[in-house]
């Protein structure tokens, strides 16, 4: 039998276990800012319930820790909610691009759309606007119980643990996002779109709330406009 | 209802609901050409300003700090076809390594 007889091979499509699988590594990442958040606002006076209902039910990193930083330095209840909801506005185009291939009932497109995070999403991305929802189910069930089991040790057990971030846990984020980017920029348009995306998203940090630039550089994909 | 829960509250509805909006409404639909074409460019746009508020982005500031090495890092290891993993391990072994010694 030729050494070769198993190098060639239908590209397999991928599945749940291949979104669990591409999310570990991430997850750990994740995880440790579950209890960075947890720590957070458990000195931010939150309690111990309230921080893990609202990583069950909010599951969205950033937007959780502007509303906490917000109520911490004694902020009213519309500026920490307007903040999250800037925040977490991306999740409209983001929910957008996957609807096309959540073809189930609505239970299950609904549960599809809370699973989508950032990472989720760009890891069940198949590139040139496609996205498979199997990865995606997989994927952001892995992301959901690190980031809740993450902050309950958090909240619970901060002090033992410490501050996760100097562990360099924050770096971890921009560099998977720039391995899931890299793939891709296979057309020019695409790499117009992700260098106007960038630099909409630098140069508005100074002058707009945390959220804004994020979700501003989507407008980046204007560049698909075709008469 | 104190302030907490009521942020705790108004947050995740308003989250979930966001999230919610695209797959409820649009499900299994295919969209227009004209708008699909759009949404093709959404990937590359939003993860490369996600890589560069996150690894540049402090609050309202730009700063250069640990994270540039951690990501140049990475960016090395992307190039070099390195697994996700290792990767991400990268970035934030060569961020840690920074900050203690800085």
């Amino acid at each position: 039998m030729s050494p070769d007889a198993d190098g060639v091979r239908e590209p397999r499509e991928r599945d749940h276990r291949d979104g669990v699988r591409s999310t570990l590594p991430l997850a750990i990442a994740v995880a440790g800012f579950g209890v960075s958040f947890g720590v957070l606002a458990r000195a931010a006076g939150m309690g111990s319930a309230a921080p893990i209902v609202m990583s069950a039910t909010t599951f969205a990193g950033s937007a959780q820790f502007a509303a906490t930083s917000v109520l911490s330095t004694g902020g009213s209840v519309a500026t920490a909610v307007v903040a999250a909801v800037l925040l977490n506005a991306r999740y409209a185009p983001i929910g957008v691009s996957v609807a096309p291939y959540l073809t189930g009932s609505w239970w299950s497109r609904f549960i599809h759309g809370q699973l989508v995070v950032d990472e989720s999403w760009a890891i069940a991305s198949e590139g040139d606007g496609r996205f498979n929802p199997r990865v995606l189910l997989g994927a952001g069930l892995t992301l959901y119980i690190a980031w809740v089991a993450g902050t309950t040790l958090g909240v619970f057990f901060g002090d033992v643990i410490g501050d996760p971030s100097r562990l360099g846990l924050d770096a971890a984020f921009p560099a998977l996002f720039l391995a899931l980017l890299v793939p891709q920029l296979t057309s020019a348009r695409a790499k117009q779109a992700a260098v106007l995306g960038a630099a909409i998203g630098l140069a508005l940090t100074p002058f707009t709330p945390p959220g804004v630039p994020i979700i501003a550089a989507s407008a980046a994909c204007l560049l698909g406009w075709k008469r | 209802m104190t302030a907490t829960w009521l942020v705790v509250l108004l947050v995740g509805i308003a989250t979930i609901i966001i999230k919610a909006i695209g797959p409820i409404l649009l499900g299994g639909r295919t969209l227009p050409p004209r708008i699909s074409s759009l949404i093709g460019l959404l990937a590359p746009a939003l993860l490369a300003a996600l890589v560069a508020i996150n690894t540049f982005g402090s609050g309202r500031s730009l700063v250069i700090d640990a994270r540039v090495l951690g990501v140049g890092a990475a960016a090395i290891a992307i190039w070099r076809k390195a697994p996700l993993l290792l990767v991400v391990v990268i970035a934030a072994a060569v961020t840690a390594t920074a900050r203690a010694v800085t």
